[in-house]
């Protein structure tokens, strides 16, 4: 066991766990004891007790700290995971989340003793409004998907009041998952429009899906491929035409901040994902935040409840009969919001459109020294993301996925991997605005002397990664084996 | 401040990429749509005045330090252990996204691993995913994921479930046709015979939650039996923390048990970020919305974690996913994995004993002083407690002593105005628990000398 030192194996806390040791500690029970048996039905009692891990503190810290020093993390280097924004963390965001008067504070409070948690919420609301060009906003989405499942619900109930839900939303096909995903739940049929050679959206064709059973057409922009829809407005023009309304899933708003907004370019809704453009931390997968923002013609369906400002005093209202309903237990996800107020305070109006032009920067200068290298499926220069195919290197035997393992030796996480789907093999790059010149660089010589191994030692990719705590992971056997606890 | 770069390494970067100026990037964006004055927000703010800016807006709200709570109603105060914040403060936990990669990502894996099979032995159920959202959204979940398994439309739902998670399911079942049938919640406990009366062959499940709304403990096995019955699944929503001494789903046979997994060591954050738990059974694996983590090894034999059964999720399926989740509450799955370890097998039927005395003295010494429960079940932290006056004159007298008194059943159910939900957790002491009684006396006593 000792043979492997630094890389061993950790154990499961059930592994670990020994019969007897604790952790907890509870106050001492100043009220009389009582004998469940006397109180509730014998038949609702637990018969068997929860089989839960016995273990002393020091050794749950060691445990968590163990594991966590084998993840790759903003903190540590480069995380250019394209469609997800892993900028910068602001540290400054975690403590005033801290707070107590924001941390624990209960959601079913009287509003007068919670005015400044209101508060926050209505002007974060306010600047989102202000940042994307639209006139109201609901906090309570818990991530983007969220968001989405939420614009689509008011979507229909906005054509249900003109009489008539219709059927269908058109999605481009560069789209990301949850778009589809998100558009099923809520009813309507999801219909795949074709991007044209510069990987727009092709106007010409789009016109053809155009018709009275069109709830809504959603778009990504900048698309998933890192470029801007040059025809929104032309496009947002033709949708409304037919009556159906534009959907915007602002998952890449990082790269339009101060300088275009939504809601100037014919925008009727939009979710934001507070985890990539306004720098709250993705948390291992979570929590995140997507609030939704809409033109005035949608306010009346914002879900319940909505925050308003009765002269100097806030509070919710949630007598709103045309509203869809509650989507989220309490408000949404809270400190989220506090971190993402934080932030947008910092920044101001300059340092937001500073964030979105060395976004942009950022991304064009890592396009123009790889271009040599790769393969760039749609030219021309990017916004705050760009996408490569690896196409062209299976004539060794090399894919991708080996590209993205083996960057992993250079110390880096690899790119977003085989999305979006239109193109083949792609490598999905989003540096984000927090990097330097010189972290640009080090990713630049790794790709470069990646794409010379392909040449001379494509083994060395296959078999990568060769640096990492576990080497290459047998996905195919996860999902065979099916174990998936103990 | 947050971006790194000098204006002489823009302009060397500007001509490494080919361009005169940074408006040369932005060819493909018409002139029209583009912002032509600054956004309109207040001037920026150092770190200095953010960190005073917010610290003044959190002391707007009340200090939770000064004010003794019995606030429940699906988010409880417990105490919080130190190692939790300690250890989710790491950049490794925080600052990673969504383990895509695991030969970089087994930190977080694994403790999914962990997380995902705790809840499983929390809930006696087989299997669990890494987390939804929140308790709404998973009971939500969980109904689509029945309706899923057998294609069937109607839902039949306790009456008495929290009303905010009833109404985000009736949100989530807003299109596709659904017909959702609800019990009464006037007796504080689901009527099997209701439930009887709804039920039909074409029900897809039943959901009920445990302990319900009120704080009622159920009887929830024979729901699930005339649920079987008739073909149709059993949802059922429970409070983590109850299952330290109440009988866990998989003791009665529940298909899908999900909760609230706040409870389970994060703070109350004005309603989140909390996280939604769902466990069921091993067959149903293919139709679990959100992601799951299992176990594997890696090339040279070495065991480890990574996401599995991706072909379920909206990035590989799409428009056929099993569910549109993506960004889930994986932090918080995190704070309850460390909090379940914390706790260990003794710690959790300690807690939950602990929470059930103190319900049971607070009980007790209220209806010394004449305040009679509102409904007759059996409780667990919780209950609902009848006043002679509007429970919201009782709520504004005791918060002029500092005493947050519970919840109005008022804000929920029109005609209980004079009903407070009360919870007691581990962390209210006798003598608080005897303040507020004391208070209770005066103040009733003062009204009807007044009235
Ligand atoms: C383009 C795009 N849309 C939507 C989403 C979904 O957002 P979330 O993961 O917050 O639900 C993502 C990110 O994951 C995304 O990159």
């Amino acid at each position: 066991m000792c043979k492997q030192g630094w890389l061993r194996t950790e154990r499961t806390v059930f592994e670990k766990s020994r019969q007897g040791r604790r952790s907890y500690s509870m106050p001492i029970l100043d009220v009389p004891q009582v004998d469940p048996e006397d109180l509730i039905p014998p038949n609702l009692l637990r018969q068997k007790p929860a089989d839960l891990p016995e273990l002393s503190e020091p050794e749950i810290v060691r445990h968590f700290v163990t594991l966590s020093v084998t993840n790759h993390h903003v903190d540590r280097d480069f995380y250019p995971l394209g469609s997800c924004t892993m900028k910068y963390n602001p540290k400054i965001c975690e403590f005033v989340a801290s707070f107590a008067g924001f941390a624990d504070i209960h959601p079913l409070l009287p509003e007068e003793l919670v005015q400044g948690a209101l508060k926050l919420m209505y002007e974060l609301g306010q600047s989102l409004c202000e940042i994307t060009g639209m006139d109201d906003c609901t906090l309570s989405p818990a991530a983007g998907a969220h968001g989405e499942f939420t614009g689509m619900l008011m979507i229909r109930a906005y054509h249900e009041a003109k009489g008539r839900a219709r059927t269908k939303v058109l999605i481009p096909d560069s789209a990301h998952g949850t778009n589809p995903a998100s558009v099923t739940i809520a009813g309507y049929s999801s219909v795949e429009i074709p991007s044209d050679s510069s990987g727009r959206i092709d106007v010409e064709r789009l016109k053809a899906y155009l018709d009275e059973d069109v709830a809504a057409l959603m778009v990504t922009n900048p698309n998933t491929l890192g470029l801007f829809e040059t025809h929104i407005a032309e496009i947002a023009d033709l949708v409304h035409r037919v009556g159906g309304l534009v959907y915007m899933d602002g998952a890449n708003m990082n790269a339009l901040l101060g300088i275009s907004r939504p809601g100037d370019f014919g925008v009727d809704l939009a979710h934001l994902n507070l985890h990539k453009t306004f720098g709250t931390p993705h948390g291992g997968g979570g929590p995140g935040a997507g609030p939704l923002v809409v033109k005035k013609d949608l306010s009346p369906y914002l879900p319940i409840p909505v925050i308003v400002r009765d002269g100097e005093k806030y509070r919710f209202d949630d007598d709103r009969p045309q509203s869809i309903g509650r989507v989220h237990g309490f408000y949404g996800n809270f400190l989220v919001m506090v971190k993402a107020y934080c932030y947008i305070l910092m920044a101001g109006a300059r340092g937001l459109q500073s964030m979105a032009e060395n976004a942009i920067i950022n991304a064009n200068y890592l396009l123009a020294k790889l271009r040599d290298y790769f393969e760039v499926p749609f030219d021309g220069f990017c916004k705050h993301e760009f996408v490569l195919s690896g196409r062209d290197k299976a004539a060794k035997g090399v894919r991708t996925l080996d590209v993205a393992k083996r960057l992993m030796d250079y110390g880096f996480h690899p790119p977003t991997i085989y999305f979006p789907l239109i193109v083949e093999e792609a490598l999905m790059i989003e540096p984000t605005e927090s990097e330097t010149l010189e972290t640009l660089n080090r990713f630049v010589d790794a790709m470069i002397s990646i794409s010379q191994e392909i040449e001379s030692d494509p083994e060395r990719l296959k078999t990568a990664p060769h640096s990492t705590p576990v080497g290459r992971v047998d996905e195919g056997l996860a999902a065979r084996r099916l174990d998936v606890s103990e | 401040m947050f971006t790194p770069h000098t204006d002489q390494e823009r302009s060397c970067m500007l001509e490494a990429i080919g361009v005169q100026c940074f408006d040369d990037l932005l060819a493909d964006m018409p002139s029209q749509i583009r912002l032509k004055a600054p956004l309109r927000l207040p001037e920026p703010l150092s770190e200095l005045e953010a960190e005073r800016h917010l610290a003044h807006l959190a002391a707007t709200n009340l200090d939770p330090n000064q004010w003794i709570s019995f606030l429940g109603a699906g988010a409880y105060d417990h105490y919080v252990p130190s190692i939790i914040d300690h250890i989710v403060a790491r950049s490794e936990f925080y600052t990673a996204y969504t383990p895509y990669q695991p030969e970089i990502s087994q930190g977080t894996l694994q403790t999914i691993y962990e997380y995902q099979s705790l809840i499983a032995r929390l809930t006696a159920m087989e299997i669990a995913n890494a987390s939804l959202y929140d308790c709404a959204s998973a009971i939500a979940e969980a109904v689509l994921m029945a309706n899923h398994l057998n294609q069937r439309k109607r839902i039949v739902v306790s009456g008495c479930l929290h009303p905010h998670h009833l109404n985000v399911l009736q949100t989530y079942m807003r299109s596709g046709g659904f017909e959702i049938k609800i019990t009464d919640w006037r007796s504080g406990k689901t009527e099997i015979d209701e439930v009887r009366e709804l039920i039909d062959s074409n029900t897809s499940c039943v959901v009920v939650e445990n302990p319900n709304f009120f704080g009622s403990i159920e009887d929830v096995a024979p729901i699930v039996d005339l649920a079987h019955k008739h073909g149709a699944l059993a949802v059922v929503s429970v409070d983590p923390v109850s299952l330290g001494v109440l009988a866990p789903p998989g003791e009665y046979d529940a298909d899908i048990a999900v909760g609230e997994g706040q409870s389970l060591g994060c703070r109350l954050s004005y309603g989140g970020p909390y996280l939604g738990f769902l466990a069921t059974r091993k067959r149903f694996i293919r139709r679990l919305p959100g992601r799951i983590v299992g176990k594997t090894c890696d090339a040279n034999g070495k065991t480890c974690y990574c996401l599995t059964l991706q072909t379920r999720e909206q990035h590989i399926r799409r428009q056929r996913a099993t569910s549109n989740i993506c960004t889930n509450q994986a932090l918080m799955a995190l704070r309850a994995a460390i909090y379940l370890c914390w706790l260990g097998r003794a710690g959790i039927r300690e807690l939950a004993m602990q929470c059930l005395a103190r319900a049971a003295y607070a009980a007790g010494q209220l209806e010394k002083v004449g305040i009679e429960r509102r409904f007759k079940t059996p409780f667990f932290r919780e209950f609902a407690a009848r006043f002679p006056v509007e429970a919201d004159e009782i709520l504004v007298q005791l918060a002029g002593r500092k005493i947050l008194g519970g919840v109005s059943l008022g804000r929920f159910f029109a005609g209980e105005k004079h009903s407070l939900l009360m919870a007691f957790t581990e962390k209210r002491t006798r003598i608080e628990i005897d303040a507020l009684v004391e208070s209770v006396r005066e103040i009733i006593e003062c009204a009807n000398k007044a009235g």
